[in-house]
């Protein structure tokens, strides 16, 4: 019996490792496959990053895409017309090296760089970039979806099928370096929209051979074709090698036939790790040299630990939102000026913000056009606060106050302690809060976009230099989260927003958002402009070159280990 | 046997057609949704319902069911839209599963290999110094979140000590092979021995995390069966026959010491999800724990639904197991009524 038990053993011992043999048998390995440029001996600095980000990437081609992971990855791959300066929202020249605009701003001349190249091997000019235009126009069926082309309808309305009207009008290849964009009407958006990660060119023989467009509609999601999965092909810095997905690592390796600047990196590997305590510690220990979105509360230990703290410029704001449908006492603007005196933000800020937050006057940051210093301020004082209320008759005013959980944002780093504060603030001038907290997903942003909230905390980060990116966003559709449509002068802000987009005149249209701007403050205060907080990303002390960009746009190629 | 065996797959059919019906109207009736997720701070209320209408989530719920069903017949479970949004559900739970299973075949591997000798050994020297600090460690095991424990192993040996990796499966820059999507196993067969031991590397503290449960409970089982059964007349009854004390305990103690043993390793194992959801997440694990929690937090229905179907089959088919093993424990049960059961 016990001799039989070994034998057993030894059998089953023996079926085990025959199995492994036999399947190792048909499996090969397959290293070295997707090396191409990397370890390559005579790169000057070479060496392999680990970058870690708090998400996957949705897929590769980043015209249907709308998340940050996403164009994180798409930067490296993909260049625009234009782009933005390193570390600043200013637009420079990308693969357009100049260009010029009739005076109705309505046709656009770009004269195109020579010698770009796609990862493909195919040539970068003025006939691939209407390429891009005209499959941007072109898209139908699920290619109309706001969840597929976000960016797209955002910024350029409809497309060639008229169902909607387009900025968009032509792209005419002039000659093999100069292109020409018709659009329909003036907007102050272009051609800067031009630089956002949508919008970069991408080779034209690659997408018509992967199938680019192919996107369907399946139950309640769609699919994404092979380009966009596993072959997208750009005139970036960084060459797509692979998306081991079962891992959650995105591997680009250096493209050395890159007109400018080589990468000095052999390879990125970008790695998402979705918990910021894991990423943390995968910094800590050496698993990854960098990580995207340290929490404030970890700066100091950072920096203590020899990390380097890389803070971005502050391109967002934090407003307390103020819904002008439900509460009838709130369409008094008596009554939102006293929630404006009520609340402490010099002390919100000291108390919950990081480094370098400042207290939010306008309703976007200070670098962007048409920003003023010259609105009305609201300082804190309580005392003004309850006679205001008390002159609108709303002393005991009670209010619906929703709050997200489940959720950081770069504007909003603790939503839990901010909400704290500010409702002490509120509580103290003897309003009466009915409070609401949801889960951002669950609840939170489905509400508030419904104008279900009284008052509510929410923000906007920035993609690019442009009032209407941020005041646009909020108002210029009435039907809108403060529901402005339901006050008195909702129409009239709306037709002011979209006044100043249109105006030509750069020093017309400056002169046209700082009249809206103190406007915003002072007679319609739908929001209540709070913060403007510096998101931040971490790197090991050895890692050098990397730039901290508002549009968290950092870009990898002029980053270097040691 | 058979008979019973068909059967037990049946209502395994049916529990998990149910099931699907119950998990469908639970997840659509939680509050917010995919289109949040998908539209973020960018939504406005005519995005948001263009988009509401393309995915059918303004249709009734039971006409949402029959379309899914119908799909699903063919195979379609849908499409994510929060975890790894445009592949499909069964992409992801394929891709997924193999990681849960290699780490929780690890977690089951060691808290048999720790909890059964030393259950054993503890229950022979009862009152022993061994047997009372075991029965505080399983206490400790039981009592301690599981984050907890992630957390701390993974603060003390992966960060402080560096001598694991902190997060994932793999490291990126290994340019590893894949073939089955067990890692270790591919590493295996196609002899990049360096991925595997990667892959291994990174298995053994949230494998050790993840086993403080079942341990404990394995242990503390395997104890009390071991002292009830030393208690028993066939026992005594062995020892005046004569039997030497080796072969009455392979034979007779251990032996039937182990049908509760096997019980609870079968529904320990069915549990392990439960506790691979947060140490999956310490870990920043990519296995069915983590999409759990990620399309939990963007309302990915179609990977939710699929994902927590599947881990009910799981559960059901160890439960089948189990009870076909004890046929093969059992003597009893094996030389009884036979199909009966």
């Amino acid at each position: 019996m016990v001799q039989s038990r070994k034998v057993r053993t030894g059998r089953l011992a023996a079926v085990g490792l025959s199995a492994v043999l036999v399947l190792s048998a048909c499996a090969e390995s397959q290293r070295g496959q997707n090396d191409q440029g990397a370890g390559d001996a005579t790169a000057k600095a070479g060496g392999t990053m680990t970058f870690a980000t708090e998400g996957a990437p949705k897929l590769f081609d980043p015209f249907f895409a709308t998340d940050g992971a996403t164009f994180r990855t798409s930067q490296q791959i993909f260049e625009g017309l234009v782009e933005f300066k390193p570390g600043t929202a200013e637009v420079e020249a990308g693969l357009a090296e100049k260009w010029e605009s009739t005076p109705d701003g309505k046709q656009w001349t770009f004269t195109l760089r020579k010698g770009a190249k796609f990862h493909d091997g195919t040539e970068f000019n003025a006939d691939a970039a209407c390429y891009n235009f005209n499959r941007w126009y072109n898209q139908k069926g699920a290619g109309q979806s706001p969840a597929v082309t976000g960016y797209w309808q955002d910024n350029f309305g409809g497309f060639s099928d008229g169902a909607k009207p387009s900025l968009f009008k032509s792209c005419t290849v002039k000659d093999p370096q100069t292109a020409v964009v018709e659009l329909t009407s003036y907007t102050s958006k272009f051609p800067d929209i031009l630089g956002l990660p949508s919008f970069a060119m991408q080779s034209p023989t690659a997408m018509k051979q992967h199938n680019a467009d192919n996107v369907v509609q399946q139950g309640d999601s769609f699919v994404y074709p092979a380009y966009g999965q596993e072959h997208p092909s750009g005139t970036g810095p960084f060459k797509f090698s692979k998306y081991d997905k079962a891992n959650g690592t995105v591997e680009l390796v250096r493209n050395e036939d890159y007109w400018g600047t080589k990468a000095l990196l052999d390879k990125l590997i970008l790695r998402a790790i979705p918990d910021e305590t894991a990423r943390k510690q995968a910094l800590q220990s050496g698993d990854v040299q960098g990580y995207d979105l340290p929490s404030p509360a970890d700066w100091d230990q950072l920096k203590k630990d020899g990390h380097k703290l890389l803070i971005r410029p502050a391109f967002n704001v934090m407003y307390l939102g103020i819904g002008q449908k439900n509460n009838a006492k709130l369409r008094d603007l008596k009554v939102r000026q006293a929630i404006a005196h009520a609340i402490d933000r010099e002390g919100l800020i000291k108390q919950q913000y990081p480094e370098g937050a400042k207290v939010a006057e306008n309703l976007y940051p200070d670098t962007v056009s048409g920003w003023t210093a010259d609105v009305q301020k609201y300082e804190y004082n309580p005392e003004k606060a309850k006679t205001l209320l008390a002159e609108a008759g709303a002393s005991n005013l009670e209010v619906t106050f929703y709050w997200p959980t489940e959720v950081t944002r770069p504007y909003m780093p603790n939503p839990r302690d901010i909400f704290g504060f500010i409702r002490g603030n509120l509580e103290a001038i003897g309003m009466k809060l009915n409070v609401v907290s949801k889960p951002w997903n669950g609840g939170y942003l489905e509400d508030v976009d419904q104008a279900k909230a009284d008052v509510f905390l929410l923000g906007w980060n920035g993609d690019y230099n442009t009032p209407d990116n941020f005041i646009g966003n909020f108002f210029s559709d009435p039907n809108n989260r403060f529901a402005t449509g339901s006050a008195t002068w909702g129409a009239q802000l709306s037709a002011e927003i979209k006044a100043a987009d249109a105006e030509p005149d750069t020093n017309k249209r400056k002169a046209m958002y700082e009249a809206l701007n103190k406007k915003l403050k002072a007679e319609y205060l739908p929001a209540i402009p709070v913060a403007h907080s510096p998101p931040a990303l971490v790197t090991s002390a050895k890692v050098s070159g990397l730039v901290p960009s508002p549009l968290t746009d950092e870009r990898f190629h002029t980053v270097s280990l040691g | 046997m058979l008979r019973y065996t068909v059967r037990r797959l049946l209502q395994l059919v049916l529990v998990v057609v149910a099931l699907s019906l119950l998990l469908f109207a639970w997840l659509r009736s939680l509050p917010g949704g995919p289109v949040s997720a998908l539209l973020g701070e960018r939504a406005t209320p005519a995005l948001r319902a263009q988009l509401t209408a393309e995915l059918g989530l303004d249709q009734p719920i039971f006409v949402q069911y029959f379309k899914f069903l119908g799909r699903a017949l063919s195979g379609d479970f849908g499409v994510s839209t929060g975890v790894q949004p445009g592949d499909s559900a069964m992409e992801i739970f394929l891709q997924r599963f193999p990681a849960t299973l290699e780490l929780s075949v690890l977690a089951i591997l060691i808290a048999v290999a720790v909890g059964i000798p030393l259950g054993y050994l503890a229950a022979r020297r009862r009152g022993g110094v061994l047997d009372n600090l075991s029965v505080v460690g399983s206490l400790i095991g039981v009592a301690v979140p599981v984050f907890f424990l992630a957390f701390v192993l993974k603060q003390v040996f992966a960060v402080e000590l560096g001598w694991f990796p902190t997060t994932g499966r793999q490291e990126g820059g290994l340019d590893a092979t894949r073939v089955t999507g067990f890692f270790v196993l591919d590493g295996l067969i196609t002899r990049e021995w360096d991925a595997a031991w990667d892959a291994v590397k990174h298995l053994i503290l949230p494998a050790i995390a993840l086993s403080s449960i079942p341990f404990s409970v394995i242990f503390r089982i395997t104890r009390a069966s071991v002292l009830d059964v030393l208690d028993e007349d066939f026992v005594r009854t062995a020892e005046s026959k004569g039997l030497t004390t080796p072969v009455i305990r392979r034979r007779h103690v251990l032996r039937n010491a182990m049908l509760p043993v096997v019980t609870t390793i079968g529904l320990q194992t069915g549990a392990l999800l439960a506790g691979a959801v947060l140490t999956e997440k310490v870990f920043a694990f990519p296995g069915i724990g983590q999409a759990l929690a990620i399309g939990f937090e963007r309302r990915d229905y179609p990977v939710l639904l699929l994902l927590i179907l599947c881990a009910a089959g799981v559960f059901v088919l160890v439960n089948l197991a189990v009870d076909l093993s004890y046929a093969v424990i059992d003597p009893r049960i094996r030389s009884g009524s036979g199909g009966g059961r």
